[in-house]
């Protein structure tokens, strides 16, 4: 332990530990709203997953194995720079495999692979406000919540729905936790909704700029707010995975030239790998293709 | 020992790592309420306390939290104890209090006096931290709700009589309502204000 001697564990004093578990514990015991704490300045600008990094930092010990996804993937910019930031200040494990991490702090995507009980998801949030583009003053949300007024919330679905003939939104979609706190999932595709209703990994969502944390328990209903004839539904992808061939996954579209030419890949990399490793193959990787080309 | 020494003596050997142990079962605790963990330092804490209440108390309270304490753990060093190695504040003021340590046995009318929050901020509510005669023995309670997938059964010896009264009272205030945390010696057990506790 004598590398870390320029840094507490885990980078964050003591004291601010303690404030922010104190809000994880009372985020838990409530499910869906948002409790206030004290965020700190991070050697990072907001925006970059300070609120994340500042629960992760908080719950991390030595034994932990942390994977730090962005987009899905692994090898970002932000992933790269908070996993390395992990490996400098807490000494921690690191890992791109889903199964083996037991922390995976997200940055818009829950992996494809089904999370377990030992595992914990944490969220970098940018705005946790589901309200904040209906109504911009802080009082007025926070009474909405504290009276469960959710009307504004599904005029605007209607709109939607007036405007263009379906819900347009396909990220950040609106759920409602156990029945009483409407939720922003922060901006993970709406593909992604359904994994985070009954899932048997904690999950934690941290705000830095905005200085909100809140949670979902295992085994909590989490439902994506629509109407009885216009059902919520996730995107569906024609294609499938250009590398490794899976189908109903969450695809990236990748442009090639400039005449035109793309290919659909994973945007969960370590679920791309894996396929190919385990010999799935997509049609860009095909060589019975390549020879009849 | 007398009272001063008590209260100078104990405390976590490796504050950092084994508060993030405590806290990793007290997170999972209240993450899936009714599975009993078991605290893994010693932190010498003076009788009446509980070894899972002790580290509690070091993990979660600071100068921040002010900290209620029944009338039979007021009596002991254990508010010296707590003000030493936290610098918590002791109040009397159920309301003021973030952190409420019930010693084993102590009568408990209602919850009624603790802070339940606010509707617009639930979360400035007090966590109560309940001693018990033993896990895996007594009153049989199941228990469901957000954590649990079915139900979660658990034996508790020694609940405060009213306990069920209470619990539907505090159930019934949601969002606002106290969090309790019940300890038997070094073993714990959350129970965060969303379970349902039906008691046999």
């Amino acid at each position: 332990m004598t590398d870390l001697a320029t840094y507490n564990f885990a980078y964050l004093d003591e004291q601010t530990k303690r404030m922010i578990r104190r809000a994880i514990l009372k985020a838990i015991a409530i499910p869906g709203y948002q409790v206030p704490f004290a965020s700190r300045e991070m050697p990072m600008p907001y925006g970059w997953g300070t609120g994340g990094v500042q629960v992760t930092a908080s719950i991390i010990g030595p034994e932990d194995v942390l994977k730090v996804i962005d987009q899905g993937a692994d090898d970002t910019t932000n992933a790269v720079s908070i996993r390395a930031f992990f490996q400098k200040v807490a000494n921690v494990a690191v890992t791109t495999h889903t199964s083996d991490a037991t922390i995976i702090q997200t940055r818009h995507r829950i992996p494809e692979q089904k999370l377990g009980e030992n595992q914990v998801l944490v969220y970098q949030v940018p705005i946790p406000e589901p309200l904040r583009f209906l109504e911009p003053r802080e009082t007025e949300t926070r009474k909405m919540h504290a009276l469960e007024e959710y009307g504004l919330m599904h005029v605007k679905l209607y709109e939607d729905i007036a405007h263009n003939g379906r819900i347009s939104k396909t990220y950040a979609y609106p759920v409602k936790v156990d029945g009483r706190y409407v939720m922003d999932p922060s901006p993970t595709p709406k593909f992604d909704n359904p994994k985070m209703h009954m899932s048997d990994a904690l999950q934690l969502f941290g705000a830095g700029r905005e200085k909100r944390i809140y949670a979902v328990p295992p085994y909590t209903e989490v439902v994506s707010l629509d109407f009885e004839d216009y059902p919520f539904e996730i995107q569906k992808f024609e294609q499938d995975c250009a590398l490794c061939g899976a189908h109903g996954v969450y695809l990236d579209e990748v442009v090639l030239d400039d005449k035109g030419g793309r290919m659909f890949v994973c945007s969960d990399t370590d679920h791309c790998e894996d396929r190919r490793e385990h010999g799935h193959v997509g049609e860009m990787l095909a060589p019975s293709k390549e020879a009849a080309e | 020992m007398n009272i001063k020494t008590q209260a100078l003596s104990g405390g976590f050997g490796e504050p950092v790592f084994e508060s993030q142990s405590v806290f990793r079962m007290l997170m999972d605790g209240m993450a899936r309420p009714g599975s009993i963990r078991s605290v893994e330092p010693d932190v010498g804490q003076p009788d009446p306390f509980g070894g899972a209440a002790g580290a509690i108390a070091l993990t979660l309270c600071d100068h921040e939290t002010p900290v209620w304490l029944s009338a039979g753990l007021t009596k002991t060093a254990v508010p010296e104890w707590i003000g030493f190695h936290t610098g918590a504040q002791i109040t009397r003021e159920k309301a003021e209090a973030r952190f409420a340590f019930v010693e084993a046995g102590a009568t408990l009318a209602s919850f009624g006096l603790f802070s339940a929050g606010t509707q617009e901020y639930p979360d400035r509510s007090t966590t109560l931290i309940i001693e018990v005669a033993a896990f895996g023995e007594g009153q049989t309670l199941t228990l469901t709700g957000p954590g649990i997938q079915q139900t979660t059964i658990v034996k508790v010896k020694g609940l405060p009589e009213v306990f069920a009264r209470l619990w539907a009272d505090n159930r019934a205030l949601f969002p606002r309502g106290v969090d309790v945390v019940l300890t038997a010696g070094k073993s714990m057990l959350c129970l965060p204000r969303t379970t349902k506790i039906a008691i046999q």
